[in-house]
């Protein structure tokens, strides 16, 4: 009886066991997918012709070009641009519904950053392309509207959320004896949230900061939408092609052979730039969990 | 003299950090706003009773969106199915079983990596092992075998959390009455964490029904009606992706806008159903 | 918990067998795969041999043409759809090509452009930027936007093969779909594109090449040179389902005629 019982609490266990190692598992699956399948492209081309190539020519008849650099350029610009922008309005948003706004006011607008977190990307894309790129043209005065600028407009708007409610997060943990103290020695209520609070909870806002990064430079659908997708060096009124949408418009129709073979290639670097940005992610979360 | 000047200079870093939260919020609230009555604006009128319940005919020229509906719908049932018990299970391990404080550092790193990968490499690796290494072709199965890696980790760490709530003293409590492991999980904890597990299931249906590019490798775009089982080896477009479509290459922008509409009042819905579940339970557990 | 497990498990089945009574589960099933620009004339001529066979099941994947060609291949489809020929290297490969109908490309442009007409020499010289202003064409002095399509598209391995332009071409957008195409340049009083006439809508102005507008005839005659066949790929020497090639023979005869030119291409048979 009694071994009978623990056969079922082991089998049990080792169920549970199976269960928690999956993540493990279907990570080393992508990794290693991804490894496999990006590599031969890669040592054909050449790395160094690969990564810092500047012209893309997938298809070219006699000298077919894949050199990725405009990619990783414009993600590296898109990104930087959509946190310049989102941060900032992020961040003050977020001291001011964490410390100043009535209860009332935080429940509304959470709720509306909620809302904008769920939206779908395909949808801010839709407005983005309808709205937004013939907007800028005409604003602008530029030929074309699908830019960079485009892209990092858009991408502002989808960071905003994840910006805004893990340092909320953060803000509210920051313990009130700091803040009353503060405000007992004559600070008013803004130099101390600013001085005193937003230094207690930097941690956090700096992993919410690092979680928009991951969040832009994975994005896909919506800057297909608006970005015109060819393949320039990148520049703000110009078209411009992310790592991401570098792998989205060519897949389906490229057959076999090195031109698919590169587009794996490209996601293996983006693969790569994500988990450099998780590996920072772990440090502030852990570091947040410490301080 | 100068603490005067102090003083101004305080005045105005209170003034000025003041405005730019004022304007930061005006603007946040300015956008979502815009976003509700334009999409509201251009979508709600092109919604119909046809458009909901036919699928579309090029014979005839017309444009329905029910194939559509029910692809989510399956993809959605599927992809929960499949994600709930090994997501709660893993969750249950990691807070319950597990005592090697190495492998428990590293499976929740294991998370965090999954839930940072952006959905278009879920899209290519989904294709490349379950279309075609496993042979699943393009098709729902596929995209939502995919889905369940994406959803993983949103459901072990709803899970997680509402564990951490469940008081030691239950499972001490039950263990002193002589209850084995297995017991105690499934009479004590599995209970005590089903709102963790709701919570993740109307995350996860937020995050399925938000998704694109993940679903474009693995699930294609057919719009085709058909049954449960005979859907899930088909190819077949959800509601976003057939809006992605219906936008970038068609260009019917009425339907477009129709489905990102009817997008937009569920993810409300889900929001709102989400909040309400979790101060359902904090009601519970307070009293 | 468990409950809530039933209750999924309850609706699943509630599912299947709600929208199984709709169809019986189909006896047969042909599926294709492939070109995005065919879509049009593969659903029409679809559903109307659906209409005829009830039973039938007919997919059709639009993954576009280099998709469709591997799905072939790799056995995951009964016929590939693709919208430009097949390559020496894909033959070899055992493929085989059908040209099911030819459809024209039209060189289209914003409504509010006045420019009609351009040769053939201009539309390339458009293309590799050697012609940068609409004035120089006839147009406003406003700068060129040139619209393509991106690498391995079907229409612009066409345009770009039809205009001598290959690898030379400077888009200033690459988009995937002709769709996309269509609603930028309707949107743009500054641009052009060349999409799949089939696809082509009043919100954009089509032009004449070397005077000839693109039409049914003109396509069919020769006498309008942008144009491209649509190719319904299958397997050298494997026999299709009964099913699969019951459609292939009604597709390729000359009584869906009507049906193939409702979509606005040209049959070939």
């Amino acid at each position: 009886m009694q071994r009978k019982h623990n056969l079922l609490e082991n089998t049990i266990h080792g169920i549970f066991l199976l269960m928690g190692l999956v993540t493990v598992g279907f990570v080393l699956i992508i990794t290693i997918y991804l490894v496999i399948s990006g590599i031969p492209a890669i040592s054909q081309i050449g790395f160094f012709k690969f990564m810092f190539g500047k012209t893309w020519a997938s298809t070219h008849t006699t000298n077919p070009q894949f050199g990725i650099l405009p990619f990783v350029l414009s993600s590296v610009y898109g990104t930087a641009g959509a946190i310049a922008l989102g941060v900032p309005i992020g961040f003050f948003a977020s001291v001011y519904l964490s410390k100043l706004a009535s209860p009332k006011l935080k429940a509304l607008i959470t709720s509306a950053v909620d809302l904008l977190a769920g939206i779908p990307s395909v949808v801010y894309g839709l407005v983005g392309m309808l709205v937004l790129v013939p907007g800028i043209r005409i604003i602008l005065n530029v030929p074309d509207g699908a830019s960079l600028l485009a892209a990092i407009l858009v991408l502002t708007v989808m960071i905003l959320p994840s910006i805004i409610k893990v340092s909320i997060t953060a803000l509210d943990a920051v313990p009130s004896e700091y803040e009353d103290a503060s405000l007992a020695l004559g600070a008013t209520p803004v130099e101390t949230y600013f001085r005193v609070s937003v230094p207690a909870a930097k941690s956090g806002i700096a992993a919410s900061i690092v979680l928009g990064i991951g969040r832009a430079i994975g994005e896909a659908t919506a800057v297909m939408m608006v970005s015109g997708n060819a393949p320039n060096m990148p520049s703000l009124q110009q078209s411009v092609r992310f790592l991401t949408t570098a792998v989205a418009s060519e897949m389906s129709y490229a057959g076999e052979g090195l031109q698919r073979q590169a587009l794996f290639s490209i996601a293996l670097v983006l693969f790569l730039f994500i988990m450099l940005i998780n590996a920072a992610l772990n440090f502030f979360i852990k570091k947040n969990k410490e301080g | 003299m100068k603490s005067e000047k102090l003083a101004a200079k305080r005045r105005f870093y209170d003034k000025a950090m003041r405005s730019f939260m004022l304007i930061s919020v005006a603007a946040i609230s300015a956008l979502v706003l815009f976003l509700i009555v334009y999409i509201m604006a251009k979508g709600l009128p092109n919604i119909s009773w046809e458009l909901l319940t036919t699928k579309p005919s090029r014979l005839k020229g017309t444009i329905g969106i029910l194939p559509d509906i029910l692809n989510t719908i399956y993809i959605v049932i599927s992809t929960l199915l499949i994600v709930l018990p090994i997501g709660v299970g893993a969750a249950i391990y990691l807070t319950e079983y597990a005592t090697n404080h190495k492998l428990v550092s590293i499976i929740e790193y294991t998370t965090e990596t999954l839930s940072g990968i952006p959905s278009i490499i879920y899209g290519l690796v989904g294709m490349i092992f379950f279309c075609e290494f496993l042979h699943l072709g393009t098709s729902l199965l596929a995209g939502s075998l995919t889905l369940v890696i994406m959803n993983l980790p949103t459901i072990m760490r709803t899970t997680q959390e509402s564990l951490k709530t469940v008081p030691q003293s239950y499972r001490e409590g039950a263990f002193g009455l002589g209850a084995g492991k297995w017991r105690v999980v499934r009479t004590v904890v599995l209970p005590g964490c089903v709102d963790g597990i709701i919570t993740g299931c109307i995350l996860s249906v937020g995050r399925i029904m938000g998704e694109t590019a993940a679903l474009f490798y693995t699930a294609g775009f057919a719009h085709a009606l058909s049954g449960f089982f005979e859907g899930m080896v088909n190819s077949g477009a959800t509601l976003t992706v057939s809006l992605y479509v219906y936008a970038k290459e068609n260009g019917e922008f009425e339907v477009a806008f129709a489905i990102a509409s009817i997008l937009m009042i569920l993810t409300v819905l889900i929001n709102l159903s989400a909040s309400l579940v979790q101060s359902y339970y904090q009601k519970r557990r307070s009293l | 918990m468990k409950k809530f497990l039933a209750l999924i498990l309850g609706m699943t089945m509630m599912m299947s067998a709600l929208s199984g009574c709709g169809q019986k589960a189909a006896a047969a099933a042909v599926s294709t795969d492939g070109s995005t620009s065919m879509e049009e004339v593969i659903n029409i001529l679809g559903e109307a041999f659906v209409e005829n066979n009830k039973d039938v099941k007919f997919t059709y994947n639009p993954t576009g043409s280099g998709s469709g060609i591997t799905a072939v291949k790799e056995g995951r489809c009964d016929i590939g759809l693709s919208s430009r020929a097949l390559s020496e290297e894909e033959k070899s490969d055992g493929l085989k090509g059908t040209v099911l109908a030819y459809d024209g490309i039209a060189v289209i442009v914003n409504p509010e452009n006045p420019v009609t007409d351009l040769t053939v020499e201009q539309i390339a010289k458009i293309y590799t930027g050697e012609i940068t202003n609409w004035k120089d064409v006839g147009g406003d002095d406003k700068e060129i936007v040139l619209i393509g399509r991106e690498a391995g598209s079907g229409t612009r391995d066409g345009f770009e093969s039809i205009t001598e332009t290959k690898n030379s071409c400077k888009y200033r957008q690459e988009l995937t779909s002709t769709g996309d195409v269509i609603t930028t340049v309707s949107q743009n009083p500054n641009a052009v594109g060349y999409a799949s006439l089939s696809a082509v809508k009043d919100n954009v102005k089509v032009l004449m090449v070397n005077g000839v507008a693109p039409s049914e005839d003109t396509v069919k005659d020769g006498s309008y040179k942008v144009q491209r066949p649509f190719v319904l790929v299958t397997m050298e020497g494997k026999e299709l389902s009964k099913t699969a090639q019951e459609f292939f023979d009604y597709i390729t005869s000359s009584k869906v005629n009507d049906l193939i030119s409702s979509a606005g291409v040209v049959s070939a048979n």
